[in-house]
């Protein structure tokens, strides 16, 4: 990469002719953001079709080392952004969303896919969550059933482009703030619902008692 | 003379089990329905008398308008021939069925799935949890009357959708916003945590003091569902004394989708791209099987080119899936990704070939009842006839002697996670699985289907069932297909690619049908139930993934830990048919 990406233009001028190309200013911002668009390392993290296409782009045809995200981590610990790649089911949301948890930060979420970012095809099922963004913040999604590896370099380097706007201050403004995991129940349930989910159930309960007298009466009626 | 043998054994089992085994009578069914009591004898005669000792399938279907419930058994012999059905029926709301674990092992999970889904109860089985779903989830999904939080109309195309297309987002019909439902008077606040997790830690096996000296102790660990080497959402917990297993029990459902509920929504052909997303590394096989059990009901046979289609495109499938999974399995051997990427390297190969004739790479829906969707471009036939004769037998042998002889592949391959012929065929495994313990069953032989009679190949098989053997099984495979490939390849006539019309509603005669290829993994079956409507009544898929991990603590037992990441790699396993 030359300097003159890095410079900030408004100094561009101010660099003497014999050190241009040598020298760069620049902002903090910058140059640190120059740093992490280069090295967005995703997370090893697979979870249906959409994996395998993005192994593919792992590998020698499409190689998104040439963006350097080559990296994958296995450990949450070490990796930047989380490719939710397919379908995320009920059973597996907890651990989803503790793994988005443990990830230091900044941390980005790319939804690959249909079923990340919607449910896709399978959106009615009963144990399917109907988008990843009902429970983690996503900043890019990525359509396609299963997206090509085109389509998935294509949103990552839009991720880049996002980390390039971004300032640090804004960056760590979130940061530590967990989000709170789902729990299972007899079906999923997220913890911040718990007031509306016992509202829910008590008017269905009573609808129901409701409906069972009314077809007493009517019997002996 | 075949004819005379049926006759033989239906006498014989009618003779030796009155009143309690008879004919399915119903029209467009086939087989048995066995009374719940005599069940065991009857499996026992199959297995031992008979020589059905093959337990392909079990599935549950439930007939709500008759108020029953039929667990259904595909039983087959291992030297080749048509399926023996037998069925049991069981009133609805007390459905209880003998287990049939203790005579075929492999009854194991699929038994399982079927009290998970359909609420059946099989007295006797040693471990009867939910395997799909978790504990405490509430009701049996796939019954017949229950309905998703998302739930619109019984059968698709829906109103709301067609033919006016008046969208709308299925949230926002949900009070929650999200594909969330529970019961009535529930209180959340009550709710005491998920127990799968403490019933599986019970569950495993121990063995006391198993150092007289040293006074140690047995650890839990679970592997999964987030890890490196499990292929996917796939969690092992195991039990180690130091370093070696002492039992291992596979979880699964953490990429459960719900394929057969959605499924038999679906009116028949809207099935065909949901079965790309099983196996999803090979999606032409999956189609295979569904279009070869719809047409089997429907009484359809595609025309002569498009037969051959489907052999080249079921062999490439084959091809990539076996370099594919050769790749991912040296990669749970230590050798990172390298090896991956030449086997990735061929795969793309095939992958053009596929978008090329189906427009995707990976989810071709390329199959249609009584034909194929799209004929082959002379160009992209031309691609197959090099791939064929000239790069791919090359990149194996190539393949071949970069790995077969490398000492990491032989130590860690050879003696590990070993499976007897007989363990193998006794835990309904299938496909290398199976072919590498020494049972050389192949369904393209055993019952050829479409026009594999026609080919000249042979039936891959080695004999010590160890993690080694299954990775020779399928360098062994690959260089079969090739072979396939070539003779279909010579011999393809010109001619029309699909029989009739295409057409987008189907007329499926009601009846029962049970179609099954020899999928990359093994034996992919469906098993279908029309009623006469635009819909599937059942739509059960044998997935041999699934069903190969029945065998996977068997394998696992006694080695390291490390050694597990080998074994389930051996297997070959893709969520997305494991969990469907
Ligand atoms: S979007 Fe399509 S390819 Fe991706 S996980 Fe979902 S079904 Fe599979």
């Amino acid at each position: 990469m030359s300097t003159d990406d890095l410079n900030s233009p408004e100094y561009k001028d101010k660099i003497p002719e014999e050190l241009q190309g040598t020298v760069a200013i620049t902002t903090l911002d910058r140059i640190y953001n120059w740093g992490r668009r280069n090295s967005l390392w995703p997370m090893m993290f697979g979870l249906a079709c959409c994996a395998i296409e993005m192994i593919c782009t792992a590998a020698a045809r499409f190689d998104f080392a040439r963006f350097g995200m080559e990296v994958m981590r296995s450990s949450p610990r070490q990796a930047d952004v989380m490719i939710v790649a397919g379908t995320v089911t009920k059973k597996m949301l907890p651990q989803v969303v503790r793994l988005y948890n443990q990830m230091a930060d900044p941390k980005y979420v790319v939804a690959m896919g249909a079923c990340a970012s919607g449910g896709g095809p399978f959106k009615e099922g009963y144990n399917v969550v109907s988008g990843i963004d009902k429970y983690l913040p996503v900043d890019v999604y990525i359509p396609g059933c299963p997206p090509t590896p085109q389509a998935l370099i294509y949103g990552l380097m839009k991720l880049q482009q996002k980390v390039d706007k971004q300032s640090i201050k804004e960056v760590y403004r979130e940061a530590g703030k967990e989000i709170p995991i789902p729990v299972l129940g007899p079906d999923i349930m997220d913890p911040r619902d718990y007031d509306k989910i016992r509202e829910y159930t008590l008017k269905k309960a009573e609808a129901e008692a409701q409906a069972a007298t009314a077809a007493e009466s009517a019997q002996s009626a | 003379m075949s004819e005379q043998v049926v006759a033989t054994e239906q006498d014989l089992l009618l003779s030796r089990f009155p009143e309690v085994v008879k004919p399915d009578e119903r029209k467009g069914y086939d087989g048995y329905i066995v009374d719940s009591k005599a069940l065991l004898d009857f499996a026992k005669t199959l297995r031992d008398d008979l020589g059905y000792d093959y337990l392909s399938s079990v599935t549950g279907v439930d007939y709500l308008p008759e108020g029953k419930m039929e667990v259904v058994y595909h039983a087959y012999k291992t030297t080749g021939g048509a399926p023996l059905v037998f069925k049991v029926q069981v009133p609805r709301e007390k459905p209880v069925v003998p287990s049939l674990v203790s005579i075929y092992p492999g009854a194991d999970f699929q038994e399982r799935e079927a009290w998970d889904l359909l609420g059946i109860k099989f007295e006797g089985h040693p471990n009867l949890k939910r395997i799909l779903m978790w504990e405490g989830f509430h009701g049996h999904p796939l019954r017949k009357d229950w309905h998703e939080p998302y739930y619109e109309e019984e059968h698709k195309p829906y109103k709301s959708r067609w033919p006016e297309g008046k969208a709308f987002r299925a949230e926002d019909r949900n009070p929650f916003g999200k594909n969330v439902d529970y019961p009535a008077g529930f209180d959340p606040a009550k709710w005491t945590p998920d127990i799968s997790d403490a019933l599986i830690y019970e569950g495993l096996g121990r063995i006391e003091k198993p150092h007289d000296d040293l006074p140690t102790e047995q650890i839990i660990v679970n592997l999964g569902p987030q890890h490196p080497s499990t292929h996917g959402v796939f969690r092992m917990v195991v039990t180690l004394d130091g370093e070696t297993i002492v039992d291992l029990e596979p979880v699964m459902g953490y990429l459960h989708r719900n394929h057969e509920k959605i499924g038999e929504r679906n009116t028949w052909l809207m099935n065909m791209p949901f079965t790309d997303r099983l196996d999803y590394l090979s999606p032409m096989s999956n189609n295979f099987g569904y279009a070869l059990a719809v047409e089997k009901l429907l009484g359809v046979k595609p025309p002569e080119r498009a037969e051959y289609i489907r052999v080249i495109m079921a062999e490439l499938t084959r091809i990539q899936n076996h370099i594919f999974a050769i790749g991912m399995f040296l990669n749970d051997m230590g050798a990172f990704f390298t090896p991956s990427l030449y086997a990735i390297e061929e795969r793309e190969l095939i992958l053009d070939v596929f978008e090329a004739v189906a427009g995707s790479r990976m989810m071709v829906n390329y199959f249609r009842f009584g034909g194929v969707a799209r004929d082959i471009p002379e160009d992209v036939m031309q691609k197959i006839h090099d791939l064929a004769f000239e790069r791919l037998p090359r990149r194996i042998d190539e393949l071949d002697r970069y790995l077969t002889n490398s000492e990491i592949v032989r130590a860690r391959g050879e003696g590990v996670g070993v499976l007897t012929a007989e363990q193998a065929i006794a835990y309904s495994t299938a496909g290398p699985v199976l072919r590498a313990s020494g049972v050389p069953y192949d369904v393209r032989r055993a019952e050829p289907y479409g026009i594999y009679d026609r080919f000249d190949f042979d039936v891959a098989v080695r004999y010590h069932g160890d993690v080694y053997d299954r990775y020779l099984i399928r360098m062994d495979e690959v260089r079969q297909s090739i072979r396939i490939i070539q003779q279909a390849l010579k011999q393809i006539p010109e001619g029309p690619i699909m029989t009739g019309k295409p057409q987008y509603q189907h007329r499926v005669p009601p009846g029962e049908s049970y179609g099954r290829v020899e999928g990359p993994k093994g034996e992919l079956g469906f098993y279908v139930v029309s009623n006469g409507k635009g819909n599937p009544w059942r739509y059960h898929v044998r997935a041999p993934s699934f069903i190969n991990l029945t065998a996977l603590a068997e394998m696992a037992k006694g080695h390291k830990v490390a050694d597990i990441v080998v074994i389930l790699g051996s297997i070959d396993i893709v969520l997305g048919e494991v969990d469907r």
